[in-house]
């Protein structure tokens, strides 16, 4: 059997792919969270949390109501992000005027209370949630085999990720986005309101946290802490790339699941700290991030 | 950077014009709390005060940087959480004596604070908030993955207090709690002292407009990063202390919900307060004895209590107070 590096092909690809899958969640929270603090200027910590929910949503609609995952990968956004949308306009707008560290606080709080609340009914072990009947299995391409779920949550992301880009630097509504996000009172006196753009825009992050949340219910059992440790290393993923960029947030979430799958493969003992390790040498070399804008 | 502090603390808080009044107030209060501190073990359990006293030092040190630095740091429980597995170590593995063994876990806390503020201080606002909480998240992990040091899952237990300078046996509760009251009371008057000397000022006029200070000639960089290293200490020796009277220190100490819970205690007691931390420590402390019985709901409490507190209480309890007197506390 051949090797590369010292490694086995299978396992080489099958840390790569579960890198690739990591780095989609971190893609698709990092966005999220730029998208949010672009218009809002606050960290949303409550963002994973919102991952777990959308998980949690997922479970529930297949475990009391039936409904299949198709439905819920539609279904479990729009709830996650009606819950964003309601906790935006009941207290996020209220605060909007004072500091914007009372709005990390804020969400913090409101990230113990969800986790919490979800700890109560549903205890801290995992929930099993089974993979779609349509893409159970897998197939074998001679130097690894890749199940078929993962491949589609890799294509997934990229799908949604790339359409959010397309939506924010290509359309109408996403030019109204960027010229509030650059100024607001500016852009209200266009005759564009404003203050529904920003309901709308966390809501929006919210939905992208949810559905990242229904891709990953199959794959890591559902359970009410499997935000709280993402979101932290997906805060030094924004870091590391900066959140001036759209595309810039993509390809670093991207990039560091891969580094990070890799690490896994060639020094697993670092796996768990390379994202903050490569976050430190960020800080040293450039500290605005990779793709950011010199504050 | 309009900062958190600056917002919300009473105008009279203004360098310079601590009159003579103030001045009478904060030495009654002091007195105040020296006695509080004298009766204390006789009407309440001494554990318990020596818990509330630990995490008002923490929360104390964690202020100096959020009130008088202007900084918000999420990760403080980095440094009391490494001193507390330092002193821990230490004092069980080499048998240094508590006086020693906390020093030490104090000195890494400073020394870890000078590495992780060197980097932090890098980047501003939510960016720092973001950053220090990330690399306490490695001090978890560094922490998690080495059990020789850290004792993983189960810490390490069963630390002796030992005798203070060789002489003293600390193993009965009455007799540590003076030597706990004596570190906080001098915790306490260290802050003081640092937050009214003319550094104490310059971090405030640094707070309050960096670029202006800048341009007054202060080196910025180097007075956020001694601030954040005067924190990181005093935290580290709140944590030593800990793991001394609860012969523990674990994993508990060292994850982002600790660092949490400080922000939370400084929340309700009052940002950029002298006196608030304290008040916070006793009211979360208190309150999470009395709900211990409710396991994950505690949680929740905790987090009800951050979102009232930052949607219709920021000044926090001393914070009204201080409004109501209209003097700086």
């Amino acid at each position: 059997m051949f090797e590369l590096l010292g490694v086995p092909p299978q396992a080489l690809f099958g840390q790569v792919l579960l890198g690739l899958i990591n780095g989609s969640f971190y893609a698709i929270l990092s966005l999220g969270l730029a998208v949010i603090f672009g218009l809002l200027n606050i960290i949303n910590f409550t963002h994973g949390a919102q991952y777990m929910m959308g998980a949690f949503v997922a479970w529930m609609c297949l475990n009391y109501l039936g409904i299949n995952y198709w439905v819920a990968l539609l279904l479990a956004p729009l709830v996650v992000g009606a819950t964003g949308i309601a906790i935006e306009r009941l207290l996020l707008k209220r605060i909007a005027h004072v500091d914007h560290l009372y709005g990390l606080l804020l969400t913090f709080g409101l990230a113990l209370i969800i986790q919490g609340l979800f700890r109560n009914e549903f205890g801290s072990s995992g929930l099993p949630y089974q993979i779609p009947a349509e893409l159970r299995g897998g197939v074998n391409l001679g130097f690894m085999f890749l199940p078929w779920y993962r491949g589609w949550v890799v294509v997934a992301s990229l799908v949604v990720c790339l359409a959010t880009w397309f939506l924010i630097e290509k359309t109408r509504l996403g030019a109204y986005l960027r010229a509030a996000t650059e100024n607001p009172t500016l852009t209200q006196a266009f005759g564009i309101n404003v203050p529904l753009l920003v309901t709308l825009t966390y809501g929006f992050g919210v939905a992208l946290a949810g559905f990242a949340g229904v891709l990953a219910a199959p794959i890591y059992s559902v359970n009410p802490n499997m935000g709280a440790d993402l979101i932290i290393v997906v805060f030094a993923v924004v870091v590391i790339g900066g959140m001036g960029s759209i595309l810039g947030a993509i390809v670093t979430g991207f990039s560091l699941g891969l580094v990070e799958g890799l690490t896994k493969v060639f020094y697993p003992e670092a796996s768990a700290t390379v994202i903050f390790i490569i976050m430190v040498l960020v800080l040293l070399v450039r500290p605005a991030g990779l793709f950011g804008r010199a504050a | 950077m309009a900062d958190i502090a600056a917002t919300e603390a009473p105008a009279a808080a203004l360098p310079g014009e601590a009159d003579k009044g103030t001045l009478r107030l904060h030495r009654a209060i002091m007195i105040g709390i020296a006695i509080a501190l004298v009766i204390a073990p006789f009407v309440a359990y001494p554990v318990f005060v020596m818990k509330v006293l630990c995490f008002a030092l923490f929360a104390l040190a964690f202020n100096l940087l959020l009130g008088y630095g202007g900084l918000l740091s999420f990760g403080h429980a980095a440094y009391f959480g490494m001193a507390s597995y330092v002193c821990a170590f230490t004092a069980k593995n080499w048998g240094l004596t508590p006086e020693l063994a906390i020093l030490l876990g104090t000195a890494v806390s400073g020394g870890l604070g000078l590495v992780f503020g060197a980097l932090a201080i890098r980047r501003q606002g939510i960016y720092f908030a973001m950053i220090t909480l990330a690399l306490a998240q490695m001090v978890y992990f560094f922490s998690l993955q080495t059990p020789r040091f850290t004792g993983g899952e189960d810490g390490i237990q069963a630390v002796p207090r030992g005798h203070l300078f060789g002489l003293i046996n600390l193993a009965d509760d009455r007799t540590l709690y003076w030597l706990v009251a004596a570190i906080f009371m001098a915790g306490l008057l260290a802050i003081y002292r640092i937050i009214h000397s003319p550094f104490g000022q310059v971090c405030k006029a640094i707070r309050d407009n960096e670029p202006r200070a800048i341009s007054l000639g202060y080196r910025a960089n180097q007075y956020k990063l001694a601030v954040f290293v005067l924190s990181a200490s005093l935290a580290g020796l709140a944590g030593s202390t800990k793991a001394i009277v609860f012969q523990l220190a674990s994993l508990t100490d060292v994850h982002w919900s600790m660092s949490g819970e400080v922000v939370l205690m400084t929340l309700v007691g009052g940002l950029g307060t002298v006196f608030g931390p304290i008040a916070g420590a006793i009211v979360i402390v208190s309150m999470q004895n009395y709900l211990a019985g409710l396991g994950a709901w505690v949680t929740v409490v905790q987090g009800v209590i951050f979102v009232i507190c930052v949607m219709t209480f920021r000044e926090g309890l001393v914070g009204v107070i201080s409004k109501w007197i209209r003097k700086p506390l």
